[in-house]
């Protein structure tokens, strides 16, 4: 009989490849009145950092690392020879509360292998926010992970429950998961994310009316992962696939995981460096699209379909599109502030803010702490015109380049964005 | 010049504040401080009448104003009374009622980077507090938990009301250098800060939270930089996990060699199971007519 060091060893090791780790977004709850504890519906709260510069938010543990699919990608796929453990749903139950009286974590994050069936494995997972819930009156985060193989009425049993579900779309064509991932289908995992979005609106909808009875409740939100670096798909697919998924099935976030070596490779798929700087440029991309209204037509496109990892895709286009430049920050409308590269979204409400009683000058700017290096040339202010010469010169892009030493992938030291790259992702500034 | 002792909270200032704005008094007239020690070095005025304040119906400043300013009164820098007095002063007498809009204004932008600093403590104190179990009330039954935090500014009685909402269940003391916050399910409540030393050092789940740690820590990627600007150094002798970093850094390098020189393994072939087969068998079907909805049934 393993013990629950021994198992939390094996369960946590196996779920680190996800990379979500989001406790914002949940309905407002608290364990006030209550013999239990824990909150929800502030700002998710990072408990700890890791030395890979992720977040630990919440306990994020497999039920069992047993699994019958044979996903290359995975250190839990049926040819690997792992070490196999399973929890039992009381002790989750007891990790999630001890570590969340201890302000440990924010809550629970509860994947599984998939074990017998798809419908046998979520009874499991549910069976854990269910205790959680009902019998010790845990108010703080749940976040299952769901199979789109199991019945709706799990799937709805198991939102009742939980402030976020997710399904990883894991690759963005059903061709990739064919050869990498045999038993996953790109058109059911998007078709359980509809019946989801369906619950997630219904509930929304119903509460807006004052008499109607109150729906069951049902998680806020659901989100997703993608690999990047598994397999051939260009950054014009996965971005594609990703801004799908925001407009057919409104998900909170898509998340790319860089493909990382495992411990038990498989032959199928060779182990390489982790494409690091390309999984932050995609969530700098993926940005773009959700605050700042580009198309992905526009970072990314059929022509030319892989980011530059050299620049950050607002700073690329607005390089490949001179023309639309300088703008005026004391006339440009949001839409056009938004453009310009170095400027971010809470500096564009200052603008707006600010301009509506004077005239912007340089020195206005800097005390907003923007980069000016980065905005000097496409910008035009009260007493500031860039030379048109500069903006024309080839030698533009040069100057935002990083030295050349840098661009080396190395696997001993991979590259390194800038500390001001990383506060970026988490802010959405950029 | 008059000079003013303001026990450092912002009841008492908006209280000074207030008066002396009912009074016509400028900020250049008034200087304000923390501390007694110094303020004795100047010529006192008697403290401001409190009783009658002409004009106080008439001053009326933003709920945003008031937000900001509750929070910047947490901070630790000398200059806070007197700054959130000027800008008080240009709202409401300097006629500058959209001086908040304006984040180009260095008063605004200093009382908003103070704001920023304390909330970001708020943030880090609801994040780093770690509790300890110290017992069991006998006679509720309730368990008891002891967390020592160390705050840069005087942010306790901010950063607190988080805390009731999310341990009502169970009696917890929240101890620091400066103040103290007890929750006994009933009541919150503050007293005198105390000395590390009032704290337990330990709980007896610190070793399974920090097998939790080692395991999570991906040696594949790792970004040494980013988890220091979101955890600084100046938190980890507080954090029970905190011991393992400098190991784990220096053990990646080898586990992901190691990973890279293990043979791969070839994929097993499907284990007799009636579900997998059954969803081979539907892949399959879908495969062949891949433009019709597909029927999990």
């Amino acid at each position: 009989m393993m013990d629950i060091t021994r198992k939390l060893e094996i369960l946590a090791d196996a779920a680190k490849y996800d990379a979500s780790c989001a406790s914002s977004g949940a309905a407002r709850k608290d364990s006030r009145g209550s013999a239990g504890v824990g909150s929800t519906g502030g700002m998710g709260i990072c408990h700890s950092y890791t030395p890979d510069g992720r977040c630990v938010s919440l306990m994020k543990v497999l039920m069992t690392n047993a699994c019958l699919y044979d996903c290359h990608y995975c250190i839990n796929r049926r040819s690997s020879n792992v070490t196999r453990a399973r929890f039992t749903p009381d002790e989750v139950v007891q990790l999630t509360l001890d570590f969340y009286k201890r302000n440990y974590i924010e809550g629970l994050f509860l994947s599984s292998g998939i074990i017998r069936s798809a419908d046998h494995t979520m009874e499991l997972v549910i069976e854990v926010a269910r205790k959680l819930r009902e019998v010790h009156q845990f108010r703080g985060y749940i976040h299952l992970k769901t199979i789109p193989e199991a019945s709706q009425e799990l799937i709805a049993l198991a939102g009742r429950y939980a402030d976020r579900i997710s399904i990883n779309v894991e690759l963005p064509s059903q061709q990739s998961l064919n050869t990498l991932a045999p038993e996953k289908n790109l058109a059911r995992t998007e078709e359980a994310m509809g019946h989801i979005r369906g619950k997630i609106d219904e509930r929304h909808a119903e509460k807006r009316k004052p008499d109607a009875p109150k729906p069951p409740p049902f998680a806020t939100g659901q989100s997703t992962q993608m690999l990047v670096g598994a397999d051939a798909s260009t950054d014009a697919v996965i971005l594609g696939c990703a801004d799908k998924l925001y407009t057919s099935h409104r998900l909170r976030r898509v998340y790319y995981s860089a493909f990382s070596p495992i411990p038990e490779p498989s032959s199928i798929l060779p182990l390489k460096a982790p494409p690091l700087i390309r999984e932050h440029r995609l969530y700098q991309a993926d940005w773009l699209l959700r605050f700042y209204d580009f198309k992905v037509e526009e970072i990314a496109s059929a022509a030319d379909p892989n980011l530059d990892l050299a620049l950050d895709p607002k700073l690329s286009w607005a390089l490949r599109n001179r023309a639309t430049f300088p703008v005026d920050v004391n006339k440009a409308p949001r839409e056009l502030l938004l453009r310009i590269p170095g400027l971010g979204v809470r500096n564009v409400e200052r603008i707006l803010g600010a301009r509506r009683y004077t005239r912007l000058r340089l020195a206005d700017l800097v005390r907003l702490r923007l980069q000016m290096k980065k905005l000097l040339p496409f910008i035009t202010a009260a007493d500031h015109h860039p030379a048109k010469l500069g903006l024309d010169s080839d030698s533009l892009r040069a100057r935002f380049l990083p030295p050349p030493e840098q661009l080396e992938i190395n696997f001993d030291a991979p590259p390194k964005p800038a500390t001001s790259d990383f506060l970026s992702v988490r802010s959405g500034e950029l | 010049m008059r000079t003013l002792v303001i026990e450092p909270e912002y009841e008492a200032w908006r209280a000074a504040a207030r008066q002396l704005l009912a009074q016509g008094v400028s900020p250049e007239e008034v200087l304000w401080t923390d501390d007694r020690q110094e303020a004795s070095l100047f010529v006192g005025e008697a403290p401001p009448d409190t009783t009658a304040v002409p004009g106080d119906s008439a001053i009326k400043v933003s709920a945003a104003f008031m937000d900001l300013a509750r929070s910047v009164a947490a901070h630790t820098d000398a200059r806070r009374w007197g700054m959130l007095y000027r800008v008080l002063w240009r709202l409401t007498r300097g006629a500058e009622r959209h001086l908040l809009a304006m984040a180009t204004d260095r008063d605004v932008r200093q009382l908003q980077d103070w704001s920023k600093a304390v909330g970001r403590d708020i943030h880090k104190m609801h994040a780093f507090v770690r509790f300890r179990l110290v017992g069991t009330d006998a006679a509720t039954g309730r368990e008891q938990f002891v967390a020592w935090f160390e705050p840069e500014h005087r942010i306790v009685r901010l950063a607190t009301p988080f805390f009731e909402k999310r341990f009502a269940g169970m009696d917890w003391s929240i101890l620091t250098p400066y103040e103290c916050a007890h929750w006994d399910g009933t009541r919150l409540h503050f007293t005198a800060g105390v000395s590390r030393s009032s704290a337990p050092d330990e709980d007896a789940l610190d070793d399974l939270w920090r097998t939790y740690y080692r395991n999570i820590f991906n040696p594949a990627r790792v970004k040494i930089s980013a988890m220091q600007s979101e955890m600084p150094k100046k938190y980890w002798k507080n954090l029970p996990e905190a011991s393992l970093i400098a190991g784990l850094i220096a053990e990646s390098t080898g586990r992901v060699q190691g990973m890279l020189e293990t043979e791969e393994r070839a994929a097993k072939p499907a284990p007799n199971n009636a579900y997998l087969k059954s969803l081979h068998a539907m892949n399959q079907r879908e495969a062949a007519a891949p433009n019709q909805e597909s029927d999990p049934a």
